[in-house]
């Protein structure tokens, strides 16, 4: 399964918090582990997609308290970039024990700064969970805005959670989905930087999860590295995660497996379509990977 | 260990902080000088004052191209060096030196400074101002691999320092306007937000998901976009990180 990444262990799990649930995107997962892992001191902080000074406008964060990491639950369809507080973590704040929330480009980032730390000065040792959500695209927030309130009809400030699944974007309000627009729709709006992008599951993350494959109020999770199986076995022992076997779950890894391999491929399409071989005239795009 | 490699630091027209920064590996500096690497050649620390042969030259700092003194240090440590790595953003791309007009003293008619590139054939680059002691630590490390290594282990080197010898490769200049040039025109920014951690300046804030450069603040190091893993990324060894990581932290035990 080399589209999925390599992995110890697969489940479906969800929150054992019901506070962590009422807010949370899918199983709370997110919240829960870096919540049980402050507690804990696997981590001394996190950094996450905190709330902006617009609505679902994402501001990275640096949370400290479970109370900071509540603030940051639920998916925000637009960019945060995470990766811009790293090196203030162990500098303004100081913090030894770094947890980071992100996409599979962000957990990327990661590694590579952890590996080539080019302008990350003292960031290498001080990652301690980095937990990835997986991601099949994202959005400029003028992008979001426009499927928001153009062609789903929702004034943002009244939404209460953004979702994609099953084909669909949806907006929710208070009254439940207040609007549903096929993602054939918001195609035109990601991000470019996406359509390169050769990770569906954040294979790089110690942690990765995501709300495909597993019935709603639950999450997939990938279980990583070392540092992931034990933080993650010790968060299901302290009761903080309900950790059940993938076997038998509908539409379970299948449909995971299937959504990663589509993407991958259609990028690889794309990237090697950017080198513009079949047009002698004009000259290539660059390739990031080498 | 006798079987070490020799690497040694030259000093041109830089201001140390690259120099600091190696010794800012602190214990993990001495393991590297007891295990891996004797440090045949540095002004500031070894009483030697002509340029040795050496498998590796660290050169920290561009080359005053009005002084002849330095324009034949940067050709002897080309001659005699098997691996000539530029250290820090100076040697890289110019950094700081780059705004020289001269008039300084005590050599206001030196006003010509160039990356060491511009010269000599570079085979590696660090970019970043400092360039941190990790990196340096690394690419010492990764050199050890490629020249005293077995053969898994030189594969292994010879993947992780690929990237950097690219850097050398593609040129002498650099300017926080590559986040514009390399990856937001080329339609590959991912919005992670690492040029702006990256940057030694503050020169770069992330606006609506995208890099937005203060050009004026930028002192054209090249940690940016070095850093951007839009502008290079490596499967084969960022997907290692685990190993790799664990790989360093058992080497460089004391
Ligand atoms: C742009 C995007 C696309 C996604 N696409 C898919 C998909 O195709 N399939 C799938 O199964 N899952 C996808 N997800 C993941 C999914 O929406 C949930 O984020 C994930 O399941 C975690 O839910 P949770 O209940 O465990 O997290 P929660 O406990 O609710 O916490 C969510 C965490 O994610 C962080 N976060 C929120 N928005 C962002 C952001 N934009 N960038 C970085 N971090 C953020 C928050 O800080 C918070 O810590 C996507 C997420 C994003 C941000
Ligand atoms: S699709 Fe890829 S590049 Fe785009 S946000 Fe998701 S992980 Fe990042
Ligand atoms: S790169 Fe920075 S630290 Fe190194 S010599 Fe130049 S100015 Fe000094
Ligand atoms: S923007 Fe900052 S990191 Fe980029 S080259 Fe300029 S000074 Fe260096
Ligand atoms: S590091 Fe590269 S991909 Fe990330 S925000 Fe900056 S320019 Fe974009």
């Amino acid at each position: 399964m080399e589209y999925l990444g390599q992995y110890k262990a697969v489940y479906k799990a969800k929150s054992g918090c019901e506070d962590i649930l009422a807010k949370a995107q899918d199983g709370g997962i997110v919240t829960s582990m870096f919540a049980y892992a402050l507690e804990t001191g696997i981590i001394d902080g996190a950094i996450v997609a905190g709330p902006g000074s617009e609505p679902y406008k994402p501001e990275p964060m640096i949370a400290t308290t479970v109370e900071e990491l509540f603030a940051a639950r639920g998916t925000k369809y637009s960019v945060s970039p995470n990766l811009a507080l790293i090196k203030e973590a162990t500098r303004s704040y100081g913090l030894d024990k770094i947890g980071i929330v992100g996409t599979p480009c962000q957990i990327q980032a990661v590694r590579k700064a952890q590996l080539y730390p080019i302008g990350m000065r003292d960031v290498p040792d001080k990652i301690a969970l980095a937990l990835g959500i997986f991601c099949m695209e994202n959005f400029p927030y003028q992008g979001l805005f426009q499927m928001v309130e153009d062609h789903c009809a929702t004034k943002i400030d009244n939404v209460t959670k953004m979702d994609i699944g099953k084909g669909k974007f949806s907006v929710y309000t208070e009254r439940g989905v207040n609007s549903q627009i096929p993602l054939k729709v918001t195609h035109k709006y990601e991000q470019p930087g996406c359509h390169v992008c050769l990770d569906y599951v954040a294979n790089m993350a110690d942690i990765s999860t995501g709300s495909v494959g597993t019935p709603d109020g639950w999450s997939t999770v990938f279980v990583r590295s070392a540092a992931g199986e034990a933080a993650f076995n010790k968060a299901v022992e302290a009761g903080w995660i309900i950790a059940e076997s993938m076997d038998g779950v509908k539409p379970g890894l299948e449909l995971v497996e299937k959504l990663a391999t589509e993407k991958i491929t259609k990028n690889q399409k794309y990237l090697e379509h950017r080198l513009h071989k079949e047009h002698p005239a004009l000259k290539p795009l660059r390739n990031p990977y080498i | 260990m006798a079987d070490k490699i020799t690497v040694g630091h030259v000093h041109m027209s830089g201001c140390t902080g690259c120099l600091v920064s190696l010794a800012d590996n602190y214990e993990g500096l001495l393991t590297i000088l007891d295990k891996y690497a004797d440090l045949v050649y540095c002004l500031t620390l070894a009483d030697v004052r002509h340029i040795p042969k050496m498998d590796v030259a660290l050169v920290e700092g561009s080359v005053c191209i009005n002084d002849e003194c330095s324009m034949e240090e940067i050709l002897e440590t080309r001659e005699n060096a098997a691996i000539v790595v530029a250290l820090g953003g100076c040697a890289c791309y110019g950094n700081t030196t780059r705004f020289c007009r001269g008039g300084q003293q005590n050599q206001p008619q030196h006003e010509g400074f160039l990356p060491i590139g511009d010269l000599i054939k570079v085979d590696v680059y660090i970019p970043g101002c400092a360039p941190t002691p990790q990196q340096i630590r690394n690419v010492c490390l990764m050199a050890f691999l490629l020249l005293k290594g077995n053969d898994e282990q030189k594969a292994l080197a010879t993947a992780y320092l690929t990237p950097l010898m690219s850097l050398a490769a593609a040129g002498t200049e650099a300017c926080g306007c590559d986040l514009m040039t390399e990856v937001i025109n080329q339609g590959l920014c991912c919005g992670c937000g690492s040029c702006a951690a990256a940057c030694p300046v503050r020169a770069v804030t992330i606006q609506y998901g995208k890099p937005q450069v203060e050009r004026d603040l930028c002192i054209k190091c090249g940690a940016c976009y070095a850093q951007c893993p839009r502008s290079f990324f490596s499967f084969e060894v960022c997907g290692q990180y685990e190993a790799i990581t664990n790989l360093i932290g058992e080497v460089m035990k004391p």
